[in-house]
């Protein structure tokens, strides 16, 4: 039931832990298609670095038999978000296909969204982004250059979704299952990481959400995510679904 | 002890406003030095406007620092001007009469100053005048009603204006009485401001009136403010050191503790500088102790349940973020000035008769409580922020850099610049308080001991 109007689908991320292998492609696209400024040496040591999405790292067990557990952590894209009723001027809102918006226009640059995030997926522009000359042409068209003093975060790539639907609603069809792609999704090389439309019943993302190894991260604070995270799979290890999430 | 003495009305007007109608020594270089300082303040803040955020310590986690803590701190202060001329009035507590002028006067000017932090900590500051300010129903532009970034300024405005005009309608017989002793310009300057005043009955009654009915008035908005205030942190469901239901009467009770300790430093400063011991006296703090004792308790209370919450729902991170907070370098160094100072050494002093009548000691640790509880707001804010989240990537300390030190500093400069420039003008002192506490005040014999006491007519 996939149509191409506007507010019939909910978006969202399912995420298989299991099969990130920590290779950080996905952070790489999303630094290349959303424009994000480059986290030089200075930025990341002042802890202002920005990374729409990043790979944590835990290591499980003590060295020599230490393992390392990655798992991918952008905007939720929560239903219940505490970023929201906190703006002052309604920079951030939820629209009606399951997104966080952030507008950068409307954004003051309070940063009060970001104290209310639990997953600390919001980026504030410390300074002015600049690129290297080398680099200037690189930029997407479709993605704005937010300017120092307001706040960003994961879109969903929301330009992409943009793309396909006004294509699709032109076309007069109806947006096939896996038409969209996000950068991060995209560039993922085992899967991990699949974007789709939770509204349909078929479509690959709700097949995936029923398996039983699903969770989502910080439950306690009811966010509600619109992304599924499937538990890793430890063969040596009796846990059940949530093992990532327990480091809560 | 008999402290007052008997004081003929010439000795009162030309003592109480020797700020106005002489200029003491000391005023011409204090006020340069601070315009100097303010103006430092000023340019350091133009440089931050546009230079950007990134001149300031803050990082990824740690999103609010200095400056939110100075902004809470100054709303703070601002909370004994209501709370003692309001409440006193209401009561008729005849001691109030030397003191509430000033302390509404520090309420007005902390609240000035507390209202720059979150616009100058905004991101785009120049936007915030787009987005907020005209509360713009033509444009369809509506400001996010349920942030409390929005009910701040709100209940801020409220309070302001309310405290402004309780501090005029106080300030109008001075301002009749200024008009009389003037010439010139100033001369001018008075008639204008003081409204047209004579003194006659119908007059003071509705002065009189007018005060009482503000003071009513502003109770309620006198705890909303800080109420309010609290929940920038208390709605943040996700903050484990923020969110907490008893942060509105916690914020509350601090602030009168903070604001009264305020007023406290304020007249000792007033009675050195302008030699006003025959008005300002060892009573008067003493009375302003006893009462502070109580709110210094209740607000130690709160403090203790607030940090001890966690062990009853052995919520994990909160206990965590506890332990870092009280036993964490360097955040232990902090916690343990800020009991000391907040609570620790002066309240036990103020036990003593003779600490709360020695004006250099109540000075002091009035200083101390005010440290105190600056620490306290910073304590709060700020490890909530810093607090090792579930996730490794985003741990990370914060240090304030010279920039938010130097804002920080202007703070202090430009509220006490702002008063000493209305002392210039205005009597610190309401001298038709004074003189009519002077009126309603007889010495009555009891047995053998002469007594002073308050004679009132019955209505
Ligand atoms: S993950 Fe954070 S930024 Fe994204 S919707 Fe939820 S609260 Fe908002
Ligand atoms: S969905 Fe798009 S914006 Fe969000 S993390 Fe992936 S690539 Fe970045």
């Amino acid at each position: 039931m996939t149509t191409a109007a506007f507010g019939t689908h909910n978006w969202g991320m399912v995420v298989d832990v299991d099969k990130c292998i920590g290779c950080n492609a996905c952070v790489v696209a999303c630094q290349a298609e959303n424009n994000i400024p480059i986290n030089t040496q200075d930025r990341v040591e002042r802890a202002r670095s920005i990374a729409w999405i990043r790979v944590e790292r835990y290591w499980i067990g003590d060295f020599p038999d230490a393992k390392a557990q990655f798992i991918p952590i952008m905007c939720q894209h929560c239903e219940n978000a505490p970023c929201e009723p906190v703006c002052p001027v309604y920079a951030t809102y939820h629209d009606a296909e399951g997104m966080n918006i952030q507008v950068y226009n409307r954004c003051v640059g309070t940063r009060y969204c970001a104290n209310g995030c639990p997953y600390i997926v919001r980026f504030f522009n410390y300074w002015e982004p600049v690129w290297p000359e080398s680099l200037r042409n690189h930029l997407n068209p479709d993605v704005t250059v937010r300017s120092r003093g307001i706040m960003e975060k994961c879109s969903f790539c929301v330009h992409r979704i943009r793309r396909v639907a006004r294509g699709a609603r032109s076309a007069g069809v109806e947006i096939a299952d896996g038409a969209i792609q996000t950068a991060c999704s995209s560039a993922c090389p085992t899967s991990a990481l699949n974007f789709g439309n939770f509204n349909d019943p078929n479509s690959k993302v709700s097949k995936m959400r029923d398996d039983k190894r699903h969770y989502t991260l910080l439950d306690q604070f009811g966010t509600d995510p619109n992304v599924i995270y499937l538990a890793k799979i430890d063969a040596n290890k009796k846990v059940g679904a949530g093992e990532a999430s327990s480091h809560g | 002890m008999q402290q007052r003495r008997e004081l003929d009305q010439v000795y009162t007007n030309r003592k109480l406003l020797n700020g106005q109608l002489d200029t003491p020594k000391w005023w011409a270089p204090t006020v340069s030095i601070l315009g100097v300082i303010v103006l430092l303040g000023l340019i350091v803040i133009a440089i931050m406007i546009n230079k950007g955020l990134g001149v300031t310590g803050l990082s990824r986690p740690v999103y609010w620092g200095l400056f939110i803590t100075t902004f809470v701190f100054w709303v703070g202060i601002s909370h004994a001007g209501i709370m003692i001329s309001a409440i006193l009035r209401l009561t008729q507590a005849e001691w109030r009469r030397p003191v509430t002028r000033a302390a509404e006067l520090l309420t007005v000017f902390s609240l000035l100053t507390a209202l720059v932090f979150p616009l100058i900590h905004a991101g785009r500051p120049w936007r915030i005048a787009y987005w907020i300010m005209p509360y713009d129903v033509a444009r369809g532009i509506y400001p996010n009603i349920r942030s409390p970034l929005i009910m701040d300024p709100v209940a801020i405005s409220t309070y302001l204006i309310g405290s402004s005009l309780f501090l005029y309608i106080a300030l109008l017989p001075d301002l009749g009485n200024l008009r009389d002793r003037t010439a010139g310009w100033k001369n001018a300057m008075y008639t204008v401001l003081a409204l047209g005043w004579r003194g006659n009955p119908r007059q003071w009654k509705m002065q009189t009136v007018g005060g009482i009915l503000l003071s009513a008035l502003m109770l309620p908005i006198f705890v909303s403010v800080h109420s309010i205030v609290s929940w920038d942190f208390a709605i943040a469901a996700a903050v484990e050191g923020w969110h907490s239901t008893i942060f509105a009467p916690y914020f509350v009770i601090g602030a009168v503790h903070s604001g009264v300790s305020a007023v406290v430093t304020m007249m000792a400063l007033m009675r050195w500088l302008w030699k006003w011991d025959d008005f300002i006296r060892p009573e008067h703090f003493d009375a302003l102790a006893r009462p502070l004792i109580v709110v210094a308790t209740g607000w130690l209370g709160f403090t203790f349940l607030e940090l001890t919450f966690a062990l009853y729902g052995q919520d994990a991170p909160e206990i965590a973020l506890r332990e870092m907070q009280m036993f964490e370098w360097p955040w232990n160094l902090l916690f343990i000035i800020f009991f000391l100072t907040a609570y620790a050494i002066p309240v036990p002093m103020w036990l003593f008769k003779r600490v709360r009548t020695n004006i250099a000691l109540m000075f002091w640790t009035s200083i101390l409580v005010n440290i105190g509880m600056w620490l306290e707001r910073f304590l709060i804010i700020v490890p909530g922020l810093a607090r090792r989240t579930p996730f490794v990537y985003t741990w990370e300390a914060y240090r304030p850099s010279a920039v938010e030190w130097t804002i920080f500093i202007w703070s202090f400069a430009w509220v006490t610049f702002l008063m000493l420039l209305f002392s210039k003008f205005f009597p610190l002192v309401p001298l038709f308080e004074q003189k009519e506490s002077q009126v309603f005040t007889d010495d009555v014999m009891i047995g053998r001991a002469k007594v002073p006491a308050i004679v009132r007519e019955a209505d």
